[in-house]
């Protein structure tokens, strides 16, 4: 008898295994019935300062200094932190800007309207602290992009801009001899008006 | 050495079964182990079917979310929902400000988008059913994962073509050991770990010992490293 009951029991708990495998703890993004906000994820007290989120660097959290655009990146920009920038744009801003920034990204081809071209005066003189701001705060329609990308790799995304507008933007003085060699060979016969010249490869 | 026994016992104790049952019994020795291996067949069967592993099963959502149309058709990234999937060990849900970001100004009326409409509006996050879901006493972590060369469709499978989420794997810990065991087999470049198309070439063997060199992968198989 007592084995028959073992048995069945046994059978019985084999059923019940998944249930048992989830532990009265939250995890992530757990909903809770507890908070009435119906989130697991307490927000921070106010007044309270989480360790390492101290912000006093007003310009590198920011981009602005007493309200005020800040004219100069807040690190320097080196190679890797360029290679950075190029792989954040890619995955957070060419659905929409495009890949050399004209405003042609996919998404336009589905119907959002076009998003500005960054090769505009207006954007080639903008702030690196204005083009910050946009990414942190969004613009416009644009949304906020600041809960999505870290500050540092904002600021990659802004000095890669600067690399995209430079790239579509080359006076042909500015160029070696060779370098013109290699444009006037690239240059179809009916050319249009002013061919953008690209260093590097980059699109 | 029965004495003292009663008749009734003494009647017990005389041959029940008559030698003509001889080869029976035989059979039935062969009968019980292939019942019990069949049982145990049966019961692995239903272990790892998907009504228990809640492999390939697609889950109703309270958005119709298509990956296939997100990822294959218009070509975003991961990482544009799933931001802290590099990072942490919690690969990062979208926000509803992050559906928002498009679904603002296309596809402004559509009824399935409904829900994502109201969630901005109130402020209450949008709640999407867990697919995938290990057991609390085992801990997992996403950036190890990918930042040593695990793609996500080692995992994952197929998302790109999903037009509704399944679990692909079981995610048993055999499932988990198997390749902890020999992750050779299994590692691509870092620059491919977002690439849903990738495939193993058929040097894998080669390629994986020179990642796992390159990347120090180790071979982490020790209880500890999953039940902590
Ligand atoms: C979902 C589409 C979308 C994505 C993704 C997107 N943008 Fe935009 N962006 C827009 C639209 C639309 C505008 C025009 C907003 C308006 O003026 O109402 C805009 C405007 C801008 C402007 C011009 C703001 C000004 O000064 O007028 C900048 C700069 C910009 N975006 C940068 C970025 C960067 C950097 C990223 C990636 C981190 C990004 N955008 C991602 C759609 C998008
Ligand atoms: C446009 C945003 C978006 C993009 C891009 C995206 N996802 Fe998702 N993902 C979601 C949403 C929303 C869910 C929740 C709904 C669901 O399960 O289908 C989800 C769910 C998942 C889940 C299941 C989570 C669970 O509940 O267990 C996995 C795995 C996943 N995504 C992998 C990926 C992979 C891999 C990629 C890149 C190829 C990707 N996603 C790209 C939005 C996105
Ligand atoms: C980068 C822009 C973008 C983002 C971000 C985005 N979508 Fe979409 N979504 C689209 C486009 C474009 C379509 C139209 C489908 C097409 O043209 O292939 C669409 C279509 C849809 C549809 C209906 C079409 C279908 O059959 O799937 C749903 C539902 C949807 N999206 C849900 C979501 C949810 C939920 C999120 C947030 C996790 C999200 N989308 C984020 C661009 C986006
Ligand atoms: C080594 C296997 C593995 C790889 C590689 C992997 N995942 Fe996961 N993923 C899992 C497991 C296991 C879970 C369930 C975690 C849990 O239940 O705690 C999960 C859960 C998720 C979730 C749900 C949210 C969460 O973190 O629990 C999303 C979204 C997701 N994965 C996306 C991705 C994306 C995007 C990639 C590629 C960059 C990826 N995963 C790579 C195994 C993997
Ligand atoms: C396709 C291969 C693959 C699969 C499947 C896989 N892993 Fe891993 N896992 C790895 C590799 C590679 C590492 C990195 C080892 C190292 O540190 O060198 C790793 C590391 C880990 C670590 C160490 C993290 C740390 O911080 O120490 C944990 C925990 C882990 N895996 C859990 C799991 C669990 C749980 C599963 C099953 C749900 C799983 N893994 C499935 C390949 C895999
Ligand atoms: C690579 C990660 C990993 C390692 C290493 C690992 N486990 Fe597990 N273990 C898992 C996962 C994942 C599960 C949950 C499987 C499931 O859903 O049934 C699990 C489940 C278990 C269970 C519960 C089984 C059940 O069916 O409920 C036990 C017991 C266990 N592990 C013991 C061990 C022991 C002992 C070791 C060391 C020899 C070990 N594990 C090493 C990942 C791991």
């Amino acid at each position: 008898m007592r084995f028959i009951l073992l048995t069945v029991g046994a059978i019985a708990l084999i059923g019940c295994r998944q249930d048992m495998h989830d532990q009265p703890r939250y995890r992530l993004n757990s909903a809770s019935d507890f908070w009435s906000d119906g989130r697991a994820a307490r927000p921070a007290v106010k007044g309270t300062v989480a360790r390492g989120m101290l912000k006093t660097d007003a310009g590198l959290y920011t981009g602005k200094i007493n309200g005020r655009d800040v004219l100069e990146f807040p690190f320097p920009i080196t190679k890797e932190v360029l290679a950075r920038g190029k792989d954040r744009f890619a995955i957070y801003c060419t659905p929409c800007h495009g890949l050399t920034g004209h405003g042609d990204g996919m998404i336009v081809t589905r119907g959002l309207k076009n998003p500005p071209s960054y090769h505009s005066e207006a954007l080639r003189e903008a702030a690196p602290g204005h083009i910050f701001d946009v990414i942190t705060n969004g613009s416009g329609s644009m949304m906020s992009y600041g809960a999505r990308i870290p500050v540092k790799d904002r600021w990659a995304i802004v000095a890669y801009i600067r690399v995209l507008q430079q790239s579509q933007n080359v006076k042909l003085a500015q160029l070696t001899t060779e370098e013109v060699e290699k444009v006037k060979a690239s240059e179809r016969p009916a050319a249009p008006e002013k061919k953008a010249a690209k260093k590097g490869g980059s699109h | 050495m029965y004495t003292g026994l009663g008749p009734r016992v003494r009647w017990l104790m005389s041959q029940i079964f008559s030698p003509s049952t001889n080869p029976l019994s035989k059979i039935s020795i062969v009968a019980v182990a292939l019942l019990a291996g069949g049982g145990g067949l049966a019961l692995w069967e239903v272990n790892s079917s998907p009504f228990v592993s809640r492999a390939n099963y697609p889950f109703e959502q309270p958005v119709p979310f298509s990956h296939k149309h997100h990822v294959a058709g218009l070509g975003l990234d991961c990482r544009y929902c799933h931001t802290t999937v590099e990072r942490s060990a919690f690969a990062g849900m979208p926000a509803t400000e992050t559906c928002m970001s498009c679904h603002s100004m296309i596809w402004t009326n559509a009824p399935m988008l409904e829900p994502v409409r109201q969630s901005w509006a109130t402020g209450k996050s949008l709640e999407w059913n867990r697919v995938h879901d290990l057991p609390g006493f085992v801990y997992f972590n996403h950036s190890i994962h990918v930042n040593k060369g695990v793609g996500c469709s080692e995992c994952h499978g197929p998302v790109d073509q999903m037009p509704l989420m399944y679990q692909a794997n079981t995610l048993y810990m055999t499932w988990c050991l198997e390749c902890h065991r020999n992750p050779e087999m299994r590692v691509r470049p870092r620059d491919k770990v977002f690439d849903m198309k990738y495939k193993h070439p058929e040097n894998q063997a080669e390629l994986g010992a020179k990642l796992v060199a390159e990347y120090k992968i180790q071979k982490l198989t020790d209880c500890y490293t999953c039940h902590r």
